[in-house]
């Protein structure tokens, strides 16, 4: 422990504390509270039920006031620990509330009434997560209908993504053809063309292509990204020249020369693409929302948000939903982090 | 059969002429280096013939067929590249089985050539590990391999001795030699370093801008070098040149005085000089004796280089730079006045163009 | 050893199928090459990616135009009738310029204000909190690799997840009230009031995309060499007058990047502010992109015209952005290669 904590708190130098060491670590710490500290509290208000939802102060972890049936009463009664005018505590279950002074019953033995003030009493809880948050969503909603959805867009966009950008940017790093400069140039042009700005025509094109409400709607648009084509050929300039001229010599045909030389050379750049476009996808809204309006078409995203938007918002699903929603990027992040790291720092793509 | 011919090749990139009318003759078995300094063409030519790059004009003739519209892969031709080219993503038995997969050869014939080749080339340990794991000798086995296998009408070799350290290029060129004396087949290799060029070719081209300079085995470019590039290139060190003035002419034979005063009575057949002639005279370092005798050339020493079985000796004549290569170890040291002489050595003559002047 | 043989024996098993799609493949495409010769290839491999592109990208990008000129609710360009630049003037129909409220279409007005402020106040804190970040990330940290972590962990969450995570905090029952409570400020409605709602849009982008930012500074502070810093140490500089005369100037091509490229994101806000406030209360968050798609498809009154006319005033400020990367890119590239 000792070791641990001279090393977490190593400092500049190994000298007496700077206030740029102050500074660091309030900064540090700040920052995981403020960047970590919501995530985990939609996790834990996930499994909380709805009568937790609404209390307020909130507890952090999802608790659940005891009931007990007794004998004579219908409803399940709230146990609470009361304390008595003789000084002993007693575990007791609250029949009815008068102003300040409540009724309570001991059940074990029914039939005598006890009454106790409010502020002598404090609620049975227990610990205890509400799985069924997650579990209800997917069979009395259409959750794991978007969820496939979602699955469906992410997983075929990508795979066309990869296939026709890194076609397109083997052309336009190992030939040389008339053109080239201008299809470089219209790439480049269009790199910043945001959905926002096409949104209009661009449902035009795709209502009258019959893509209207249909999930190729959603994935055709996304998967000619110049982006991808642009890091794809950075990438593909950087493998020599001699080594297609000699897979030729090796009687291979273009195909096979993108096939069998350059693709598998380009992994690295294509790994990072395809975790790229898996989160893009993943996360994509606007473009889905505008073009699916059929509740079975929706992916988790849009929902996501059609369902928080309603009038009567359940949160305790719509929470438990977006920790799902959560869970692949989350998922990227833990297990792919210095992929996208280091593929941000080099491209400055996002 | 790999019988070459190449009939008035010219390539242009752009306004750019790489190569400018070039002919040559390759005959089948032959072993035959294009040297030149970098630039001159010589890598472009190998590509034109293996087909990488289309000519801008003239023919490609391979074994009397006309090639020039076919492409790189059905030209029956295996090329050897300078970076070798080997494909890192696949083991060295992939690298070597690649290019016959590609033209459907059954699986047993494929793996008898692999065994074939690598039993020839000493590779068969590392036939499943990837080029990355080899050293850059085995690497280089491996490229030559893979065209082996290949059973080409005719190699291509661009420089493949160039990535090898000094040691391993010695060796590796005995090596290639050998192979060549095994295989017979016509090998056509490219390089920049003279000394490559005359231990392995049966001819050698000399390039330079784009031209063919002079073609011919190594002892008749050494011997007999068709002009002052020429004459520069092949040989190490490289050729002395002095410029001379012909002062007397008579029938097949003229006296030329260089270095300002020392007069040279040389042989000239059929070539016609005059008196006032300005020509420059050319004379390997190695020809060069020292003498003690006042008559021949004295020169200034610069700089002495003592190499223990001989000293190369840098030295100034009347503001011409002059360098000896004699026979064990002298006692000079710079700033000497020393006696060179050029009796008895091989003069080479070139005129104001720098063409050879013929002696006989 | 024997373990990654296993597993790249497991791979090539499952590619087998597709290795042997790519044979088959490779038979049409081998005599398309003989038509077609090398060169001709490179159309083919091109070909699939400039269709979609054209299709998808090029083609919206020139019929936006025509929209911009035309008038009606159909969405279908033969349906619509030309109305010249009536949908411009319609947007720029105003009382007094000042006033948003006084012009016809008081929303896109309202919308443009909204963004503009938006942009100005989020951009700036976003690049003084990126930056601060990045500096302090750029010391000689333990664990540096788990910070930069935890500050980078919201920008691959999805904007939806984002938007219902600070609802769910901004909630009265939420985590703010309950944080506030505990010093005993009484819960409140964050996301009923207007001045409050701006600000929490302000936050949460800044929240979900500022460790974007901090990574691309991260990146340009580790590419200046040790060696000044040890120079200038050896020269007695002090650490202030270090990071205004070296870290500042070394930096300040990274750093205009990431200024553009803020810009360029914050103009286009949507996704979590949709999802946070839906444009309200009233239309104190309604930002531009809001606007186009409430113009275009969602009112009741949906005028794609006007949409397009307004998406493409958009546009035109994000061209003048993106130029400004661009020169700055290229001036940085002519630096790299002196």
């Amino acid at each position: 422990m000792g070791v641990a904590s001279r090393f977490i708190l190593r400092r500049k130098g190994g000298k007496g504390w700077h206030w740029t060491d102050i500074v660091t670590w309030l900064w540090l710490v700040g920052g995981l509270i403020i960047m970590f500290g919501p995530a985990v509290w939609l996790v834990f208000s996930s499994f909380k039920t709805p009568a937790g939802l609404a209390e307020f102060p909130p507890s952090i972890l999802p608790y659940v006031t005891q009931q007990a049936t007794v004998q004579g009463y219908d409803k399940p009664l709230q146990l609470f620990e009361a304390k008595l005018p003789d000084g002993s505590t007693r575990v007791l279950a609250e029949v009815r509330r008068i102003g300040i002074m409540s009724q309570m019953v001991d059940p074990k033995t029914p039939g005598e009434l006890i009454r106790v003030n409010i502020n002598d009493r404090t609620p049975v809880r227990t610990l205890s997560f509400a799985t069924e948050n997650y579990t209800q969503p997917f069979v009395h909603f259409d959750f794991l209908r978007y969820l496939w959805n979602s699955v469906f867009v992410t997983v075929t966009a990508t795979l066309i993504t990869l296939i026709v950008n890194s076609m397109a940017a083997f052309a336009l790093s190992k030939y040389e053809f008339k053109g080239r400069s201008v299809a470089m140039l219209i790439i480049l042009a269009t790199l910043m063309v945001p959905l926002s700005v096409i949104m209009v025509p661009l449902y035009s094109i795709i209502s009258s292509l019959g893509l209207f409400n249909n999930l190729w709607g959603v994935i055709l648009p996304t998967v000619a990204t110049p982006t991808g084509v642009f890091i794809l050929r950075q990438y593909m300039l950087t493998i020599p020249d001699e080594l297609i001229d000699a897979a030729r010599m090796d009687k291979a045909s273009e195909w096979q020369i993108y096939w069998r030389i350059v693709l598998p050379l380009t992994a690295p750049a294509l790994a990072v693409l395809a975790i790229f476009s898996v989160v893009w996808r993943w996360n994509d809204f606007l473009w889905p929302l505008i073009v699916l309006s059929r509740r079975e078409l929706y992916t988790l995203q849009v929902g996501l948000s059609i369902y928080s938007g309603e009038l009567n918002v359940q949160w305790h699903f719509i929470l438990a939903m977006t920790v799902v929603t959560m869970i692949p990027v989350v998922l990227v992040f833990i297990f792919l982090q210095r992929f996208i790291t280091t593929g941000i720092a080099g491209t400055g793509l996002k | 059969m790999g019988e070459i011919k190449l009939t008035d090749i010219k390539k242009s990139f752009g306004s750019v002429h790489v190569l400018k009318d070039i002919d040559l003759h390759i005959k089948d078995g032959e072993f035959i280096v294009f040297v030149g300094p970098s630039g001159c063409g010589k890598s472009t030519l190998l590509r034109t013939i293996a087909g990488l790059e289309k000519v801008t004009g003239g023919e490609i003739e391979i074994d009397g067929k006309r090639v020039n519209e076919v492409t790189a892969a059905d030209r029956g031709l295996a090329m050897v590249f300078q970076s070798y080219a080997l494909y890192p993503h696949m083991s060295v038995r992939q690298n070597l089985a690649f290019g016959l997969e590609n033209s459907n050869m059954p699986k047993a014939e494929v793996a008898e050539r692999i065994t074939e080749a690598a039993r020839m080339l000493e590779i068969e340990p590392y036939l499943e590990r990837r080029p990355g794991q080899l050293s850059g000798g085995q690497r280089q086995r491996v490229a030559i391999g893979r065209a082996i296998v290949r059973r080409p009408t005719a190699f291509l070799l661009d420089e493949p001795l160039s990535n090898l350290d000094a040691e391993l290029r010695v060796s590796t060129r005995a090596e290639l030699a050998a192979l060549h004396a095994r295989i017979g087949s016509t090998m056509i290799y490219v390089t920049h370093d003279q000394v490559e060029a005359m231990t392995l070719a049966h001819r050698i081209v000399v390039m330079r801008a784009g031209k063919i300079e002079q073609v011919g085995t190594p002892l008749e470019l050494y011997n007999t070098p068709a002009n002052r590039f020429v004459a520069g290139f092949i040989g190490a060190p490289h050729m002395n040149f002095l410029s001379a003035e012909v002062v007397e002419q008579e029938a097949g034979k003229a006296t030329l005085l260089i270095g300002g005063s020392h007069r040279l009575l040389v042989p000239i057949a059929g070539h016609e000089l005059s008196v006032g002639d300005k020509l420059t005279v050319g004379i390997r370092p190695q020809h060069i004796t020292l003498a003690n005798d006042p008559g021949s050339l004295t020169v200034k020493v610069r700089l002495v280089e003592a190499l223990g079985s001989e000293t190369v000796i840098h030295a100034d004549l009347n503001g011409e730079k002059l360098l000896a290569v004699v026979p064990g170890q002298r006692q000079i040291s710079p700033g000497d006045d020393a006696h060179f002489s050029v009796a008895g050595a091989p003069l080479h003559l070139f005129d104001g163009n720098g063409l050879r002047i013929k002696d006989k | 050893m024997s373990t990654t043989t296993n597993t790249s024996r497991l791979g090539s098993l499952l590619m087998t199928p597709v290795h042997l799609l790519m044979r088959i493949v490779d038979v049409p495409l081998r005599s398309l090459q003989k038509a077609t010769g090398i060169s001709g290839m490179a159309a083919f491999f091109l070909a699939p990616n400039m269709l979609i592109f054209g299709i998808f990208v090029l083609l919206p990008l020139v019929i936006n135009f025509v929209y911009s000129m035309t008038g009606g609710t159909a969405f279908f360009l033969a349906e619509r009738n030309f109305v010249g630049a009536e949908q411009y003037s319609r947007l720029f129909t105003c009382g007094s310029y000042l006033d948003p409220m006084s012009c016809q279409e008081d929303a896109f007005w309202t919308a443009v204000g909204n963004t503009f402020w938006f942009v100005i106040l989020q951009v700036t804190l976003m690049i003084l909190v990126a930056l601060v970040t990045a500096l302090i990330l750029n010391r000689d940290l333990a664990a540096r690799s788990f910070w930069r972590a935890v500050f980078f962990f919201p920008v691959l969450l999805s904007p939806v997840v984002v938007g219902l995570i600070w609802k769910w905090i901004l909630q009265r029952q939420g985590l703010l009230n309950f944080g506030l409570y505990q010093f005993g400020v009484e819960p409140y409605t964050w996301l009923t009031d207007r001045n409050w709602t701006f600000v929490a849009t302000i936050g949460v982008s800044l929240w979900a995309h500022m460790g974007f930012y901090a990574l691309i500074l991260l990146a340009g502070l580790q590419a200046i060499p040790k060696d000044l810093y040890e120079a200038a140490e050896m020269d007695g500089t002090k650490p202030a007058r270090v990071f205004w005369r070296i870290t500042l100037p070394l930096l300040m091509p990274n750093l205009l990047v990431v200024v553009v490229l803020a810009l360029i994101r914050a103009v286009q806000i949507f996704d979590e502010v949709y999802v946070l406030t839906g444009g309200g209360p009233g239309t104190s968050t309604l930002y531009l992109t809001q606007y186009i798609y409430e113009t275009g498809f969602a009112s009741a009154l949906r005028n794609p015209g006007l949409a397009a006319a307004a998406s493409i005033l958009m546009g035109l400020v994000l061209v003048v952005l993106t130029l400004i990367q661009l020169g700055i890119g290229q001036r940085g590239e002519k630096k790299g290669k002196r």
